[in-house]
């Protein structure tokens, strides 16, 4: 047993709103500046749809992540041509249209414009050339389009769904959207980390944090393709190549990321993961379906004796391991069985989980009017027998998180509605019968599980989402310079920003 | 064989990870918020480096409610996070600007006039020249200018209109008070010293529901976010939480795992649709249909199948069910209906009673007689025998209890046939009510309940005669089945939803939440649409409850220290009588909108009014409830009202009561009229416009043509042709209409948006990072700090300081022009919360003789205020003894403050003519100001509030301040962390301990009454204008197709002539998910996070047919103007409709207008405003004036547009 530790962010897409609010705190801190401004470290996405970049799941087109044959683990990207060739051609990699054109507008035309026969606009210009411009896409162009017969259609995740379920999210019967928002995933088995020829990228010992050393970048952006989430970006204007950094000096300093900290849904939790860094091939190497069972395998117990033996053993201090305790990620993913990841059929083993949502029930069309498909006896929330009608497939969702094993997610949004119905009958009726207890346990539950999903899941203030253990920078500090002396010396430009190959 | 990464420790070669520690680090962090026209109030913490403002994240510091509720934080949004864009930004106003044209006709004049307000009078009074700037407005030519030069034009412009035409036509308009209260107050103050006209702002958004004050009496009074967490079955309608109450909306997606279900109504899949257990996507606009339908379910299920004692208790106890109306036979018809309720005074037992016209009788049960039970509006303002204004079901005089009859189905006297309006299908039904009779002064009437004429109504059968339905199957008013055919949603799903939404509310006892928006609200029959919810709401006993009731989030705002602030905003503490507009009647009138229909016949009928059959038109109506004292009028006279006041002295008045008997008797014999019967006349044009903190020409313009044409005089692309010639009685008709009413436009803002664009004078506003001010929320309970973080950018000020320059400047001119004080007579409605509401219990019109002409009884009421513009600026910066003398005052209530005043005279002391007065000159000491005399701020002050209203009432109160007597928040407690208000009898909610703020909870728990006829909440409307109108009872009304709004026809013919191909559809303006309101929308991160502009929405068979893909540009036009702009294509618009989510800007990425070849518009160029006249009535109980309160509301949700797909357009 390896022990690590990680942290890791979970959101809760059954409570996202889609208000893009963790994205521009995130580029107001990081990614406001030139050759970064198509940059969007956190983004959000509306499922259906193509995302951004545009349809970055088609890993036919991008060739990211990994690839495993039933032996072997190899990069997509260095699976069919030799790696090598592709260092100086590389057709996978994105082009700014797959991202976009970063665009303004020439506002200074209002107060400048000469006094004329029709009234002043400011037109839109790109920030890249300064010159007028077309606006044809954009970092969220399918924004709130479940119904969308452009982009939604052409989501990936519909590829093993029957036409018909499509054809009929295109009607009012079974219309929706969600929300997707990304970060680095800070995998365990990173893409970006294997694919770059300098060596560049690292993951962080203390918190398992994914950083391209900007020293050491040589822009030959075999991250960007590598990445099958298409979070590593190239800044154009300093030649390096750039990602989420998890706001680690935020972090570092007890603070939550800023966009898990601006997140007004409530959805996005903080928290340690103590993991088998010795399991690794075990997770990646499984077939699909078992891909999930694996994942959870690798997160480890952090109450388990042997566990925490082995954790101080490697260095692992008792803050953090105590902040895995009650990290609400360990909660949520190992415990409760709630969380998942994205896209582990990727197999870069992503860090970053998500609780899948709940949809309205479908409906019918009778006669031109619209009619609930409900049964007549009144049963508070009726998808706990029927999932299957639910507006969000189950396919769909299953084809993001769980590599296509819909029992899966069956079992999530089942757990989740026992929730609801438990904590109606609490607080509606006023008792818990003997019927509700059934159906607990009918859902892999029980009362006392289901308090604390409630507790988690609704109540949490910021110290309960976000378990940020104890940074001691000081010895990390202390390994290259004196901590009282660089008490002094911080910030006054003694360590040297990065510069164009370096 | 992939090698496994390997987790970096070794420090040295990490050292590069300074890069973005070094970006982290900051200088200074500072509290404050976004004082913008949203209702957020986030606590913001705003990142300083280097001096310059780089970032902000939310402050997460709210104090915690009760336990069990999630907490508020992070609150704050993907706009309000981008502000900091803005400070930086090139659309910044960094400068003063004047446009070229009037800056060098300025120039010129001045270097012949020595004098400013000569060389002003040289410009206004050549047609040329002030067509010459008015024709200019808009179009570019803007130059950078002084301070003193600007503020030297703008005091010219204000002194002269004084002078030739009256304070009064000087106008100003400020949204949204409580998002910068001072802010706001620094204008409002301003023009109220000067005698100006403020222009309101919640109605003319027509976020104002008219439906509060007709069934509460109030406002607009809800709970705050946290208070959905305790509701168990929550309906959404009309609301898109997502997008527009972002910050809260986490207290819905939690609550359902805290077992709520949730329903949301709305036609198109909306954001918050994503995680509603039921999507109802009922028609657009036809709500209505479905909760009548539902409410008859309720009725059937609940009240007749079987009784449950919660509902029973609850309608007997809080609702108007048990009071008995009167049965009216038409002689000439034949026919029967409800007439007025009852007066108790027509009782022989009762007949000598204090203000017996108005308190009302219920039938006892007890005593098996008609009996006058307490809390009625007339016990309200009793004089003799106070303290009886209560909701303990006793008779006031004896003390006896009561227990009143709800129905009187189980024995009646007889059944008499009534005739019920059939709106829909164009008739009327004839139901039987059971009804007993009663000896009366003017013999036996029939008497019902409002309880049994719901039952009648709703068409529930109980046995009785008549057309009521045999089951829900029947297509007869108001079954599951009739609504089929208005709402598309099928009877099966109706029922589903009524029984489950009974189920809850007799389970929780009322957690039913109705959360309802624009989407209800902006439509013509909006306030029918509320009364059908609420009916729901009333009939499971919801309102009043923790987690029950209706949640009205549009626009509104919640002033929380409203007493205080309303003083000083609108220099009452200098004893002014503020002159206070609504703003809807002004535009429809001032704009000329009305002149381009036909008006309210064309789409709005009176009960058996045939098609085509003319009767009045809009403007008739307004000009009578002007007259009447309904709605104010602004301008008022046909002349000066400094020169009326002159007038008045010349023919001996002595005194002001004099002065008002000789107004009054002018205007009886017509010597004097109102300004409202001729508004195209030059001498009752508004003339000088002051905008701050808001977009009054761009999006908030309902027919934004119009006012290019009409106030500013200069380009439009309206083509609808004026049709009002020969439908009017009591306006003066001009042939010619009058194009560029106003001489000046004077816009403060930070940003160049539609309306700095179109002004003649832009002058550099502060941005709320920049300045102190104060700003509340009904979203939450918490007071909030604006707080400068770095000083005002490049010239701009915060507005306190840019109102006092100007008044500065307008008090030295004043010195030469206006030396010494005038007396200027002001006019003013009857006022709710006052005596004015027993004003007139009939409808009577002094001018055509049927009354006399009696000020603040049957007419308006007048005041004489004396002025004095050479200290106007002194009055500015300081407040005003007559506060200290008279209080603040709320809800009918009266505060006392004179230690309170003199404690901040001593703290922030101002001395004036030797007198040491609280000084108001920083921004920051108004703050303090308003936080120190103020109940929801001040504890003592609050238990005085409550002492007042137990004098009133009877009843013990003040326990709930008792605790609290010691609070005082100041301006420093709110910086170092958000303070919560305390429960005050100023709101409606009881707060204490943490408890979350549910509107009418004092009502209900602590029996104070509705400020309402009945003291009660209302089923029944009996003022004559709704019986006329057949809106006493919750009814349903057709929503006006497109030939009845008559905006369409010539852009039909265009496109017949063209041969255009193009589709109608229903425009609907939703509010954004990149915007508050126009702010944010122009905003670089906003921009490009939606699609670079303001998209129109279609749905994808439309489009498809229209031949429009995705991104493709198109053109929305109809006879009001045109807007284009590109298409987004989705599934889940619905079919007929076009979205474009509100409030546009028309300065960014806006092309030429291929059909017009000019710039195209912005949403607003597609909309023209209707008044409805029933919310014109007034004079009587709820139907009382005040600002903001009650009046025609600016609907334009019923607008029908041509789409059509266009070549990629010119810039």
């Amino acid at each position: 047993m390896n022990v690590r530790a990680h942290m890791s962010m979970l959101f809760h897409l059954d409570k996202c709103i889609g208000c893009h609010t963790c994205s521009v705190a995130c580029k107001n801190l990081w990614t406001d500046r030139k050759g970064a401004e198509y940059m969007w470290w956190n983004n959000v996405e509306t499922i259906p749809g193509a995302g951004y970049p545009t349809q970055w799941q088609d890993q036919q087109r991008y060739r990211g992540g990994w690839e495993w044959d039933g032996e072997t683990l190899r990069l997509r990207l260095h699976s069919k041509a030799g790696g090598l060739m592709k260092l100086f051609y590389n057709p996978a990699l994105p082009e700014l249209d797959n991202y976009y054109e970063p665009f303004t507008f020439r506002y200074q035309d209002l107060f400048n414009a000469p006094a004329g026969d029709d009234q002043p606009t400011a037109i839109p210009i790109s920030k890249i050339t300064g010159e007028p411009m077309e606006i044809k896409t954009g970092p969220n162009w399918d924004d709130d389009l479940g119904g969308s017969n452009t982009y939604a259609w052409n989501d990936q995740n519909f590829a093993n769904l029957p036409e018909t379920v499509r054809v009929q999210m295109q009607e009012l019967e079974r219309v929706v959207f969600n929300y997707l928002p990304r970060i680095c995933n800070h995998c365990l088995n990173p893409a970006c980390v294997a694919a770059c020829p300098s060596g560049a990228i690292y993951k962080r010992a203390e918190d398992g944090v994914v950083l391209v050393n900007e020293n050491k970048c040589r822009a030959w952006r075999m991250c960007i393709a590598a990445c099958p989430y298409k979070k590593v970006y190239y800044n154009w204007s300093t030649g390096k190549s750039e990602k989420c950094i998890l706001c680690f000096p935020r972090l570092e300093t007890g603070q939550a990321t800023a966009c898990a900290h601006s997140c007004v849904g409530r959805i996005r939790y903080l928290g340690v993961l103590l993991y088998d860094a010795d399991r690794l091939p075990q997770t990646a190497m499984v077939r699909d379906g078992e891909l999930i069972d694996a994942h959870r395998d690798v997160i480890l117990d952090p109450f388990d004796p042997q566990v925490i033996e082995a954790a101080r053993a490697n260095g692992i201090e008792d803050s953090w391991i105590s902040a895995a305790q009650d990290s609400p990620a360990y909660k949520f993913v190992k415990l409760w069985k709630l969380a998942l990841p994205l896209h582990p059929e990727y197999r870069t083993i992503p860090m970053m989980y998500y609780i899948p949502p709940l949809s309205p029930i479908v409906s019918v069309i009778e006669e031109e009017l619209y009619r609930l498909d409900v049964s007549e006896d009144i049963r508070d929330f009726e998808l706990f027998d029927r999932v299957e009608a639910a507006r969000i497939p189950i396919q769909y969702l299953a084809n993001l998180f769980s590599a296509g094993n819909g029992t899966i997610i069956e079992a999530i949004i089942r757990k989740l509605l026992a929730v609801r119905i438990y904590m109606r009958r609490k607080t509606v009726d006023g008792v818990i019968d003997e019927k509700t207890l059934a159906l607990l346990e009918e859902a892999g539950t029980n009362a006392e599980e289901v308090e604390a999903i409630y507790k988690l899941t609704t109540q949490p203030n910021m110290a309960d989402a976000f378990v940020i253990p104890q940074y001691h920078r000081e010895s990390a500090i202390e390994a290259w310079n004196d901590p009282l002396v660089h008490k002094g010396e911080t910030g006054l430009g003694y360590i040297q920003p990065p510069h164009r190959g370096e | 064989m992939k090698k496994w990464t390997k987790e970096t420790v070794a420090p040295i070669e990490r050292k590069w990870e300074e890069f973005y520690r070094n970006r982290h680090q900051h200088d200074k962090r500072v509290r404050t918020t976004h004082g913008v026209n949203c209702t957020g109030s986030c606590s913001w913490e705003v990142f300083v480096k280097d001096g310059i403002v780089t970032w902000e994240l939310q402050a997460t510091d709210y104090p915690a409610l009760e336990d069990g509720l999630p907490p508020y934080e992070p609150r704050g949004c993907q706009r309000g996070i981008s502000f900091s864009w803005y400070l930086y930004s090139p659309i910044r106003v960094k400068y003063p600007y004047v446009r070229g044209v009037l800056l060098d006709l300025w120039r010129k004049a001045r270097e012949t006039h020595a004098d400013p307000v000569e060389a002003w009078q040289s410009i206004v009074n050549d047609p040329e020249k002030r067509t010459s700037i008015q024709k200019a407005r808009g179009k570019g030519g803007y130059r950078r200018v002084r301070w003193d030069e600007s503020l030297e034009i703008i005091s010219a412009s204000v002194i002269h209109t004084i002078k030739e035409y009256g304070p009064d036509r000087i106008i100003g308009f400020s949204p949204i008070p409580a998002m910068s209260q001072v802010s706001f107050a620094a204008g409002s103050r301003f023009l109220s010293l000067l005698g100006g006209t403020f222009l309101s702002f919640y109605d003319w958004y027509c976020d104002l529901p008219p439906a509060s004050p007709e069934v509460w009496g109030e406002q607009t009074d809800v709970h705050e976010s946290a208070d959905w967490y305790n509701s168990r079955f929550i309906a959404v309608m009309g609301a898109n939480l997502n997008m527009t109450r972002t910050p809260d909306v986490h207290f819905i997606s939690e609550v359902r795992h805290a077992g709520a279900k949730l329903t949301v109504f709305s036609p198109d899949f909306s954001q918050v649709a994503k995680y509603a257990d039921y999507w109802i996507p009922v028609h657009a606009g036809q709500d209505t249909a479905y909760w009548m339908a539902v409410n008859h379910v309720l009725l059937k299920e609940l009240y007749v199948d079987r009784q449950v004692p919660y509902f029973m208790d609850y309608l007997k106890k809080y609702t108007d069910t048990p009071f008995l109306v009167e049965i009216i036979e038409d002689s000439s018809t034949q026919e029967a209906r409800a007439g007025k309720y009852l007066r108790a005074n027509r009782c022989a037992e009762y007949s000598g009673t204090e203000n017996g016209d108005w308190k009302l009788l219920v039938w006892d049960q007890l005593s098996g007689r008609a009996r006058m039970p307490q809390g009625t509006i007339g016990h309200r303002w009793a004089q003799q025998q106070p303290g009886k204004w209560n909701l303990e079901m006793r008779d006031p005089q004896t003390g006896e209890d009561l227990d009143p009859e709800l129905s009187f189905a189980g024995s009646y006297n007889d059944t008499c046939l009534l005739t019920f309006d059939d709106f829909a299908g164009g008739g009327t039904v004839k139901r039987a009510v059971p009804v007993r009779y009663l000896q009366t002064g003017q013999g036996k009437v029939a008497v019902t309940t409002v309880f049994d004429l719901l039952m009648a109504q709703f068409g529930v059968p109980r046995g009785l005669p008549g057309q009521y339905p045999q089951s829900y199957e029947e297509d007869t008013l108001y079954t599951p089945a009739w609504q089929e055919k208005y709402t598309g949603i099928h009877r099966d799903t109706l029922v589903r939803f009524a029984r489950e939404w009974g189920e809850n509310a007799e389970k929780t006892h009322g957690k039913n939440l109705v959360i309802i928006g624009a989407g209800a609200n902006h439509w013509y029959h909006n306030n029918l649409l509320y009364r059908s919810a609420i009916t729901a709401l009333m009939l499971t006993g919801s309102v009043g409850v923790n987690g029950g009731g209706l949640a009205h989030y549009v626009g509104q705002e919640k002033l929380a220290n409203h007493a205080s602030w309303g003083s000083i905003a609108f220099g009452q503490d200098w004893g002014i009588t503020p002159r206070q507009q609504n703003a809807p009647s002004f535009h429809y009138v001032h704009t000329d909108q009305w002149r381009y229909e036909q008006g309210y016949s064309a789409y709005d009928r009176l009960p058996g009014q045939s098609e085509g059959e003319i009767r009045d038109h809009t403007i008739d109506l307004q000009v009578r409830a002007v007259r009447r004292g309904w709605l104010p009028s602004f301008p008022q006279f046909d002349r000066s009202s400094l020169q009326v006041a002159r007038d008045a002295a010349a023919q001996g008045a002595a005194n002001d009561k004099e002065t008002i008997n000789y107004v009054v008797s002018q205007l009886k014999n017509g010597k004097v009229g109102f300004a409202v019967e001729d508004p195209d006349a030059p001498q009752n044009w508004p003339r000088v416009w002051f905008i701050w903190r808001g977009n009054a020409i761009g999006t908030s313009a309902k027919g934004h043509e119009y006012f290019l044409r009409h106030y500013l005089g200069t380009h439009d692309n309206a083509t609808a042709p004026e049709m009002a010639g020969g439908y009017t009685t009591e306006v003066v008709y001009h042939d010619q209409a009058p194009k560029g009413k106003l001489d000046l436009v004077v816009d403060m803002n930070f940003r160049m948006d539609t309306s700095a664009l179109y002004s003649d004078i832009v002058l550099p506003a502060a941005t709320w990072y920049e300045k102190d001010d104060l700003n509340t929320t009904d979203m939450h309970s918490f007071i909030n700090p604006l707080q400068a973080a770095v000083a005002p950018a490049w010239e701009s000020k915060g507005d306190w300081d840019i109102y006092k320059a100007i008044a500065q400047s307008v008090s030295a001119l004043a010195k030469t022009h206006l030396p010494d004080p005038v007396q200027d007579v002001v006019m003013l409605p009857l006022q709710h919360d006052t005596p004015d509401e027993l004003a007139q219990p009939h409808v009577l019109d002094w001018k055509t003789g049927e009354v006399d002409a009696i000020p603040g009884k049957t007419m308006p009421k007048f005041r004489v205020v004396t002025r004095d513009y050479t200290r106007l600026y002194e009055q500015m910066i300081s407040l005003g003894a007559e506060i200290e003398k008279a209080g603040v005052s709320a809800h009918g209530l009266t505060i006392p403050v004179g230690d309170e005043y003199q404690r901040l005279a001593q703290r922030q002391p101002h001395t004036m003519d030797g007198k040491v007065l609280p000084s108001l000159y920083e921004a920051r000491d108004v703050a303090e100001a308003i936080l120190a005399l103020d109940p929801v701020s001040n504890g003592e002050l609050a238990h005085r509030a409550f002492e007042a209203e137990e004098h009133k009432t009877g009843l013990n109160l003040s326990d709930l301040a008792e605790g609290l007597r010691e609070v005082r928040h100041s301006f420093a407690d709110i910086v170092a962390q958000p303070r919560r208000v305390l429960t005050s009898p100023t709101w409606s909610g009881i707060v204490n301990k943490g408890r979350a703020y549910t509107p009418f909870s004092l009502n209900v728990e602590r029996l104070v009454p509705w400020r309402t006829l009945t003291g009660r909440q209302h089923f029944y409307l009996d003022h004559e204008n709704y019986l006329e109108w057949g809106e006493s009872l919750p009814t349903y009304k057709p929503k006006p197709d497109h030939l009845m709004l008559d905006e369409t026809q010539i852009a039909l013919t265009t496109i017949q002539d063209k041969k255009l191909w193009s589709k109608m559809l229903n425009l609907i303006t939703p509010h954004g998910k990149w915007s508050i309101h126009s702010t944010y929308s122009e905003n670089d991160r906003m921009m490009t996070l939606s699609r670079g502009g303001y998209p129109v929405w279609l749905n994808d068979k439309d489009a498809q047919e229209l031949f429009i893909a995705d991104n493709d540009w198109v053109e929305v036009f109809n006879n009001n103007g045109v807007f284009v702009q590109r298409a987004i294509v989705s599934a889940r618009i619905p079919p007929g409709t076009v979205f474009i989510y509100h409030a546009t800007e028309r300065t960014v990425g806006i092309p030429k207008s291929p059909l017009y070849q000019k710039r195209a518009g912005m949403n607003n160029s597609l909309t023209r405003v209707r008044l409805k006249p029933v919310l014109m009535s007034g004079g009587y109980a709820q139907f009382t004036y005040a600002l903001n309160y009650w009046g025609p509301t600016g609907n334009n949700r019923d607008t029908f547009v041509f789409v059509r797909r266009i070549e990629p357009p010119e810039f």
